[in-house]
Order: C-alpha cells, then sequence, then structure tokens
C-alpha cells in the first residue's frame, strides 16, 4: 500500500516521524532499527549556543503522560550542523531541524544558520517550548509576536518552514491564521501542555523547574480538537502530534486534518513504537476503506 | 542492532521493608550485563519505564537478580508479579564499573539503600574474577531496611551503618569511611546527598560514582537525566553513565 505524502520540501515514505525532543538527533534509536524506515526525523530543538537546560528532576509521570521540563539543552547550531545533521543524512529519510530561541534575532540567526546544509529538508519554528523561561513562549501565545518571528524566519531561511504551535492559548484558529498569513509552509501541532504535579510528603513539585509540559495519551483529545478547528480555517499542511502511539491515532489525526503525524513520547516506552505503526498501518487503512494515506487525506472529514 | 527483550520471572521475593528481589530469566541480559547496568522495565498501564539496577547475574542459569523499592504504582505493580509472567526489557543500559582493576588495589564500596543493589553486583563480580581485597559499608535508614549484609559478609569485611541507631553503627556511611585509610579507590552508589558527602570525604583517592535520576527514554535521547560536569557540560546518565568518575562530575 501506497504510505507516501507530500508536503513542502518533504517527500515522505511514510507519514510516520519521530517528534522532536523525543528522538534527540537519531543517534540512540539507530541502535534499535533502521532510521531509512521512518517518513522522516525532526530533530531536537537547536539554538544559536550551546544549552545546558534546566535543573533535575526534568520529568515526572503522570496518569496516561509525562510531564517534562529539559529546557531545550542541545549543543548549539553550529555543532549540531557539523556532528548531527551529516550522521543523520546517512539514512533515506527526510530531516526537519527544529529551531528555538529566546529573540527574534536568535530564532533568525538558527534559521540562516542551516542554509548551509542542503540535508536538511525543512525547518520546524518552535515558538510553543513551555518551558524556558526567558522567551520562546511569547512568541507562541501572541498571534502578532508568532507572525513577525515566522516572517523573519521565511525571510532568513531557504527552506520550507512549519510552525509548531503552542496549545496554552485561547485561540488556536487566530495563532494559525497569523502565521499562515506570515508565509507559514505548514504547522505543527500541538507542543505539549503546561502542567504540574506535586509530591504529597514533601509539598515539592515533582519537577525542578515546577511546571512541565505535558505530553502523552492524555493530550490527544486537545490535539485532535485543535487539529480539526484549524483544518475549517487553514489551507496548510498539519503535521500532528500529542499522544500517538498506534496506527489507530494516525488515522484519527488524519482525518481530523493532519497531513502526517510526529510520535513523541511513545518512543520513550517502545524505542520500536515507529516502525510498529509504520508496519500497522496498511492493514489499519484497509480495515476503515482507505488504499492510501493520500486517499484518508482527499476523503477526510468527520461525520456529524 | 539492539532488540525486544524479554525477561521471564522465576521468584519475587521481599528481602526488607518495601524491598524486593526479582529473579528473571534472559540469556542475553546476564550473559552481557556489567555492574551498575540497569535494565529498563515496562509496566503495563505507565506511560514511562522503570530503570531498575541489576543486583547480580548468574549466565549458567540465565538469570539476572534485580532489587527495587515498591514505592510508587510502577514498583508496586513490579512487586506483585508471579513466576512465568513475561515482562518487556530494554538493557543491559548504560555504562557500568570496570572490573579490570590492579590487583594491588584496597578498594572500599559504599552503598546507600538502593544503591546497594550494584554495589553487590560489582563486589561479587570483583570477588569472582579478581583476588582484590575489598571492605563495604552499606546504609540503610533502619534495621528492617537492611538486606544482604550475609552476601556482602560472604566477600569481605563488611560495615553496617543505619540513620536511627537500630541496626549497626548509628549514622551515616561517611561517619565511618574515613577510618578505611588503607584504601586506594572507591566505588559508590546511593541518594545524591550522600555521594556527595562522600566524594567530599574521600577526595584523597580516586573514586566512581553511580547515580539515579529520574528517566525518560533511558537510551541517551530525551536528555531527561543529566548531571552536571566539572567542565560545565552535562552528562547523561542513563547512556554516558550511570558510572561516573567522581572527580568529573558536579554533584
Amino acid at each position: 500500500m501506497n504510505l507516501s505524502v507530500k508536503l513542502p520540501g518533504l517527500n515522505l515514505k511514510n507519514p510516520i516521524m519521530p517528534a522532536s525532543g523525543c528522538f534527540g538527533f537519531g543517534k540512540e534509536y539507530s541502535e534499535y532499527y533502521d532510521l531509512s524506515l521512518l517518513g522522516g526525523v525532526m530533530m531536537k530543538a537547536a539554538t544559536q549556543f550551546e544549552r545546558l537546560g534546566n535543573p533535575t528532576p526534568r520529568v515526572a509521570e503522570t496518569s496516561a503522560g509525562m510531564l517534562n521540563a529539559i529546557g531545550l539543552q542541545n549543543p548549539g547550531v553550529q555543532q549540531i550542523i557539523d556532528h548531527e545533521v551529516p550522521r543523520l543524512a546517512k539514512y533515506d529519510t527526510s530531516i526537519i531541524a527544529n529551531i528555538a530561541g529566546s529573540s527574534i534575532e536568535e530564532y533568525e540567526f538558527v534559521a540562516a544558520s542551516f542554509n548551509q546544509t542542503t540535508d536538511v529538508d525543512a525547518l520546524e519554528l518552535n515558538i510553543s517550548c513551555p518551558n524556558v523561561k526567558e522567551g520562546g513562549i511569547q512568541f507562541g501565545t501572541d498571534p502578532f509576536m508568532a507572525k513577525k518571528v515566522t516572517e523573519v524566519v521565511k525571510k532568513a531561511s531557504n527552506k520550507p518552514v512549519y510552525v509548531k504551535l503552542s496549545p496554552n492559548v485561547h485561540n488556536i484558529v487566530e495563532m494559525a491564521k497569523a502565521v499562515e498569513e506570515a508565509g507559514a509552509d505548514g504547522l505543527s501541532m500541538i507542543n505539549t501542555l503546561t502542567g504540574m504535579k506535586i509530591h504529597l510528603p514533601s509539598r515539592k513539585p515533582l519537577i525542578a523547574n515546577k511546571t512541565g509540559g505535558l505530553s502523552g495519551p492524555a493530550i490527544k483529545p486537545v490535539a485532535i480538537r485543535m487539529i480539526y478547528e484549524v483544518r475549517q480555517q487553514v489551507s496548510i499542511p498539519i503535521i500532528g502530534m500529542g499522544g500517538i502511539t498506534s496506527a489507530e491515532d494516525v488515522l484519527e489525526y488524519l482525518i481530523a486534518g493532519a497531513d502526517a503525524v510526529a510520535v513523541g513520547t511513545a518512543n520513550f516506552q517502545n524505542p520500536f513504537v515507529c516502525v510498529d505503526i509504520i508496519n500497522e498501518l496498511p492493514e489499519v487503512l484497509e480495515q476503515y476503506g482507505f488504499n492510501s494515506i493520500e486517499d484518508v487525506i482527499e476523503k477526510r472529514g468527520i461525520t456529524v | 542492532m539492539r532488540k525486544r527483550e524479554t525477561m521471564s520471572v522465576l521468584s519475587v521475593t521481599q528481602i526488607a521493608t518495601d524491598t524486593f528481589e526479582m529473579i528473571a530469566e534472559n540469556s542475553r541480559i546476564s550473559e552481557q550485563a556489567k555492574p551498575g547496568q540497569f535494565v529498563h522495565i515496562y509496566i503495563p498501564g505507565h506511560t514511562l519505564r522503570r530503570p531498575i539496577s541489576i543486583a547480580a547475574v548468574d549466565p549458567s542459569t540465565a538469570s539476572v537478580s534485580l532489587v527495587f523499592k515498591a514505592i510508587g504504582d510502577g514498583t508496586k505493580q513490579l512487586s506483585n508479579y508471579l513466576p512465568g509472567m513475561q515482562i518487556d526489557v530494554l538493557g543491559p543500559n548504560g555504562n557500568g564499573f570496570s572490573i579490570d582493576i590492579s590487583e594491588d588495589e584496597r578498594v572500599l564500596l559504599i552503598g546507600g539503600g538502593v544503591g546497594v543493589p550494584p554495589m553487590y553486583h560489582l563486589a561479587k563480580r570483583l570477588s569472582e574474577e579478581t583476588s582484590i581485597d575489598i571492605v563495604s559499608v552499606l546504609g540503610f535508614q533502619t534495621k528492617n531496611a537492611v538486606f544482604y549484609e550475609e552476601e556482602f559478609n560472604r566477600i569481605g569485611e563488611t560495615y553496617i551503618v543505619t540513620d536511627d541507631g537500630s541496626y549497626g553503627t548509628h549514622g551515616v556511611v561517611t561517619d565511618i569511611v574515613g577510618q578505611f585509610t588503607d584504601r586506594t579507590q572507591y566505588f559508590s552508589c546511593g541518594p545524591l546527598p550522600m555521594l556527595r558527602a562522600v566524594k567530599s570525604k574521600l577526595s584523597h583517592i580516586p573514586g566512581k560514582v553511580s547515580l539515579e535520576e529520574r528517566m525518560g527514554c533511558g537510551v541517551g535521547a530525551c536528555m531527561a537525566c543529566v548531571l552536571p560536569t566539572v567542565d560545565n557540560h552535562y552528562k547523561k546518565i542513563c547512556s554516558e553513565g550511570p558510572v561516573f568518575v567522581a572527580e568529573e562530575v558536579v554533584l
């Protein structure tokens, strides 16, 4: 069965990509399977300089999910271009670089830096990380700022730009429209929901940053709702993410309005989850009367 | 390539308050695991796997001993596993202690609470594969929390310390580790404050410490379980550790 899907800058052999922040730069999971099986890889966020991230503990388990506050730890964009991208480029898969910053200038610098390499196929503009104290999140919650940073990055980069939206907003459609107007080639939805967990005996938050981003199956209904709402109003492609663990989940995302998906937290539970989903997809599509991913996208929409 | 691993539970025994020893079968892990390494266990119904340190292996019976404290929902569930049940595990994960040590070394092993099991694995392997002189100091909260005393006694001189003085020496491990002045290096595993105190007390001899931290992926991808280094970087505990040279990390 044909699982391929074509998006701006991305010729995906299947719609499954590991989500940014959950897969590092692919090195660890390449010890479990051939990364060429994947539709693409969304790399961990890149900032201008090395970032050490937040104090530990950085993760806590919650019901059907996980809180994290890693704090964008990464070796800096040049190290990523010099050492991580060439290693990933050996695989027959698409590479999406996630770019983050604390200021418009930093986003611009990081976006322009990736022009050095033709091995990166697209950028994912991270304006929605809830775990960084200075910068980041205000670009993801204010439509004016989101539009501005998208415009700057589009101008600086020679690659298609997918803007990753935060669910921590009152009106997700307004945010999606703002970045579409700014020239975004696509959307990534959704990033994590801000959450908190308290350890009762000590009354302390379970993660050092106090709050963290909630991911995992707990957030899937929020993502499905937001993608559905945005799909009605926005025409650029959407890469959907949030709590995907199975081929059925992928189909639900595609029907709601996504064009491809990213799998995040589930990699931690099952390092083979992306390949398992890719293997299961043909049977699940057939079961629901579809003969390709493009067929789902053409016929999608929910029955009311 | 790393593979999907399954362990078959042989037994689960309570060996101290809230502390359980699970013996499970997996030939690859029993053959390959080094002291200090851990397995990452999937517990149905939980988003994250649980890292559990390996307390001993016996390649002749393909068995692996895992010791853990049943303190949260996941580990409590694990403590109720029955013989014959299959467990989905990743491992052995991480970098362990090297047992390639000169025969004239006189080592001090210091374990605290659930930091004792990897020390036992190390002690057992050192005693099986070398004739190195081993002294062990094991710290627990109270008498009912003490485990593996006899096992350590079979290997070498062993001292027990309890926080409340209900068994062994009253106090913490650092109250007595300084008295073993003939030791040439130390290996330690336990809570961070204990490792910090041990490193400070034994700064005159080289040491290796094994860290524990809440993990996400357990394989080095998510960067959740990191430890600052003296050169202002971070090391990943799950993949670059859990064992580190004491002088290289900030505890």
